[in-house]
């Protein structure tokens, strides 16, 4: 700390040229904000964030304002209270005032705010918005009836996406946010990663919901209803329950679903140990034969749609392999239904997830065979919390269950996948079994861990020196793929996640959620994996059965008709 | 790609930025108005989203996106057609022909554009419809103006 500030008649300490709310959250004041984001240049736009600058007189705003030494600053006076108190007014001015009816009722800054700064009459009143919902997307909603303009979505999606489907268009009272030529998401670069959503303070933006189906195909007597849910999402609720972050509550969501009707209940993470078994023979295969290198991994569709449209040259990179979520689907409608007699189109399949790009990827017209679909209906966490309540479901106080078998064995190389660096682990762990007939001593690799966009390592595998990186962010994965275009030859195998942190951090997950939750999750799947006996996708029993039972051998015929797919260029608005 | 646009960024070095605003321009003097095509194009060449060249573009009044209809109206808005009710004029017709300025109708029979002072302030209010000036014109007047030219799309 290298200078001195006044801050309410007292003096703290604070850094030169350091943000002025930084130096007063270190210090117990919360400011309220809107369009500020942590961690990326200010905007400045909102001005909800204002203070008094006292030795001018002036509102500055304290999310764009540097710290100069000897400043007198008042965080409550009058004029800051009630100028913060008019621009909440403002806002709601023109919003629709249909919180009851909102998907964020409880969990939008909007109201927060509104209820803070005590407004509880209408002091000024606008014409109400009137534009269409965009429900074209697969993925997510959009209301840009309930949007304030804070560009937090519009930041995201550029600076950490690369992807830039949406921005301002319009000028003054006419201004919203939009595509190119202001049509449906459906048709433009949007990925549906998601990110959007859980930057945006209000209900403008939302994943397309899915519980009605969910629900009904429960109410429907002559279903099999079956559910997956992916290895992120059981340590991603703990907080709504009052529990600690981070928890895992695998056995007692096994037990929830059970109340809710699914008639079985399967865990994603056995078939990311089935990806895991496919993906790395398909890398293995790739270097022993003088395949496309470095081979790029599959299993987050929001990656998948920006390399399709942003990087159709590097198609031939990725691996073929479908995500766990379809390959689970697809074994089902295959496998299960002929194990239990069941006519696949009597099966509803629904997965769990902490995303909502795999709500697109389930509906991708390669995701089926022979007509019928892997993956019917998928919820995000979010979606899933809705549930347990919709249920009356107390879930802190169920007893613990397992999931069911088959597909409910799996090994904590697959529970990994939930972190970004986890795919990657899983696969090495297993392509080293395979190619030496020994498992890693040190299972863990440290270089590929953690929250960092952009993690590489070598490691070696008998005489051969197998180079990883694993970026999540797609502005990260944007940036390994122009080195590797500039000549890069040293790299065989990538990993990459939409999603800054992976998964855990995924786009469907509860909203309001900070770093330190995120962190949380992530060492919960580490301690998962430090804890648990079987820790690699090839000792997983259940998968070896399915080999044996059904499979045949990976890469094998089976395999390719269920578990492997294709990919095609996309044509949309860059 | 369209000729008219090929040609206008042949002339404007790759990635410059700057020139987006000057480039949109020309387009839109050569093709009367921005397409589809024309914004991803100019987004290929500039290296900027299409979102980005869309947002830019509609916040500036002098940029359509469909092209004119066969009868352009363009509505003064310059200071002394204000004054005499522009603004009413500009009302009737985007009420009359369903569409907003910087729209063309379904059927492409007509299209609105705002315009700064058009030099005639003498015979405020002026709209010029297809190269044609209508001076003092008001919201009857207007009704009447597009009557006309219809009518005369009729006996064609
Ligand atoms: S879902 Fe992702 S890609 Fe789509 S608009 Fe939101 S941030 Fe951008
Ligand atoms: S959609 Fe949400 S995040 Fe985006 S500008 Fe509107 S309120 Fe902000
Ligand atoms: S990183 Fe995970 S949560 Fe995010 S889009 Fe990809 S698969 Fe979905
Ligand atoms: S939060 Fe500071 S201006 Fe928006
Ligand atoms: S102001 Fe309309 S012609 Fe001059």
């Amino acid at each position: 700390m290298d200078c001195t500030i006044e801050v309410n008649n007292k003096k703290i300490a604070a850094e030169k040229g350091e943000l002025l709310i930084d130096a007063l959250s270190r210090n117990g004041i919360r400011v309220p904000t809107l369009c500020h984001m942590k961690n990326f240049m200010p905007s400045g736009s909102c001005r909800m964030c204002v203070v008094e600058n006292q030795s001018n007189g002036r509102l500055i705003t304290s999310c764009s304002y540097p710290v100069e030494e000897g400043m007198k600053i008042q965080t409550n006076s009058p004029r800051v209270v009630e100028s913060r108190k008019v621009i909440v007014e403002l806002l709601l001015s023109n919003h629709p005032d249909d919180c009851l009816y909102c998907v964020r009722n409880g969990k939008c800054t909007l109201q927060d705010l509104a209820g803070e700064h005590n407004v509880v009459e209408r002091r000024i009143s606008g014409k109400k918005n009137d534009h269409h919902k965009d429900l074209s997307s697969l993925s997510i909603v959009r209301d840009p009836d309930k949007c304030i303009l804070c560009g937090r979505c519009v930041r995201v999606c550029e600076e950490v996406m690369d992807v830039s489907a949406i921005d301002y268009i319009n000028r003054g009272s006419r201004s919203v946010i939009g595509t190119a030529f202001n049509k449906g998401l459906n048709v433009s670069s949007c990925v549906n990663c998601g990110q959007c959503i859980l930057v945006c303070p209000t209900g403008a933006l939302s994943e397309k919901p899915h519980i009605n189906e969910v629900q009904m195909a429960l109410n429907d007597k002559d279903k099999m209803v079956i559910v997956q849910y992916a290895p992120a999402v059981t340590v991603s609720i703990a907080e709504e329950f009052g529990l600690e972050p981070g928890a895992d509550l695998n056995g007692m969501l096994n037990a929830a679903l059970r109340k809710m009707g699914f008639d079985r209940v399967y865990d994603t993470s056995f078939s990311a140990d089935l990806t895991i078994m496919e993906e790395s023979a398909e890398l293995i295969h790739r270097i022993q034969n003088n395949g496309v290198l470095p081979m790029i991994t599959s299993c987050c569709p929001a990656w998948i749609k920006y390399a399709e449209e942003f990087a159709h040259d590097m198609l031939p990179n990725l691996s073929t392999c479908k995500s766990p979520q379809q390959m689970l689907g697809a074994v089902v409608k295959s496998h299960i239904s002929e194990k239990e007699q069941k006519d696949p189109h009597q099966i509803y399949s629904v997965s769990i997830m902490p995303c909502v790009a795999k709500k697109f990827e389930a509906q991708r017209e390669n995701m089926t065979h022979r007509g019928i679909t892997d993956v019917d209906a998928v919820l995000s966490t979010r979606e899933l919390i809705r549930l347990i309540r919709l249920y009356g479901i107390e879930i802190e106080k169920l007893e613990p269950e397992t999931a069911d078998s088959p597909l409910g064995v799996r090994s904590s190389a697959g529970k990994l996948f939930g972190n970004t660096g986890g795919v990657m682990e899983a696969a090495i762990r297993t392509a080293y079994y395979a190619l030496t007939g020994k498992d890693l001593v040190s299972f863990r690799i440290p270089e590929i861990r953690g929250f960092r966009g952009r993690k590489e390592t070598r490691i070696r595998i008998g005489d051969l020196e197998l180079g990883v990186a694993v970026v999540s962010g797609l502005k990260n994965a944007h940036l390994l793929l122009e080195e590797i275009r500039n000549g890069r030859n040293d790299i065989h195998f990538i990993e990459v996640m939409a999603c800054p942190g992976g998964c855990v951090a995924g786009g469907g997950q509860r909203i309001g959620c900070g770093e330190s939750d995120i962190l949380a999750r992530m060492r919960t799947l580490y301690a998962i994996d430090d804890q648990e006996t079987i820790k690699m996708s090839h000792k997983n029993p259940e998968v070896a059965e399915l080999y044996r039972e059904f499979l045949g051998e990976p890469l094998g015929h089976k395999s390719h008709e269920l578990l492997h797919t294709s990919y095609m260029k996309r044509d949309v608005m860059l | 790609m369209k000729p008219g646009i090929a040609e206008v960024l042949e002339i404007h070095e790759k990635g410059k930025r700057d020139s987006l605003i000057p480039i949109l321009q020309e387009i839109q003097e050569k093709e009367g108005y921005l397409s589809e095509e024309a914004v991803v194009e100019v987004g290929k060449h500039l290296d900027i989203p299409s979102s980005r060249i869309y947002g830019v573009a509609t916040f500036y009044n002098q940029f359509r996106f469909q092209p004119t209809g066969r009868y352009h109206i363009q509505v003064c808005r310059g200071t002394a057609c204000h004054v005499l009710g522009s603004a009413t004029v500009l009302e009737h017709l985007e009420k009359l022909l369903h569409i907003k300025a910087g729209q063309t109708t379904r059927d492409g029979l007509f299209s609105i554009e705002i315009v700064a002072c058009i030099g005639a302030c003498g015979l405020a209010p002026v709209i010029n419809v297809g190269g044609e000036f209508h001076a003092q014109v008001d919201a009857a007047r207007v009704a009447e103006i597009i009557d006309e030219y219809r009518k005369r799309e009729e006996t064609i």
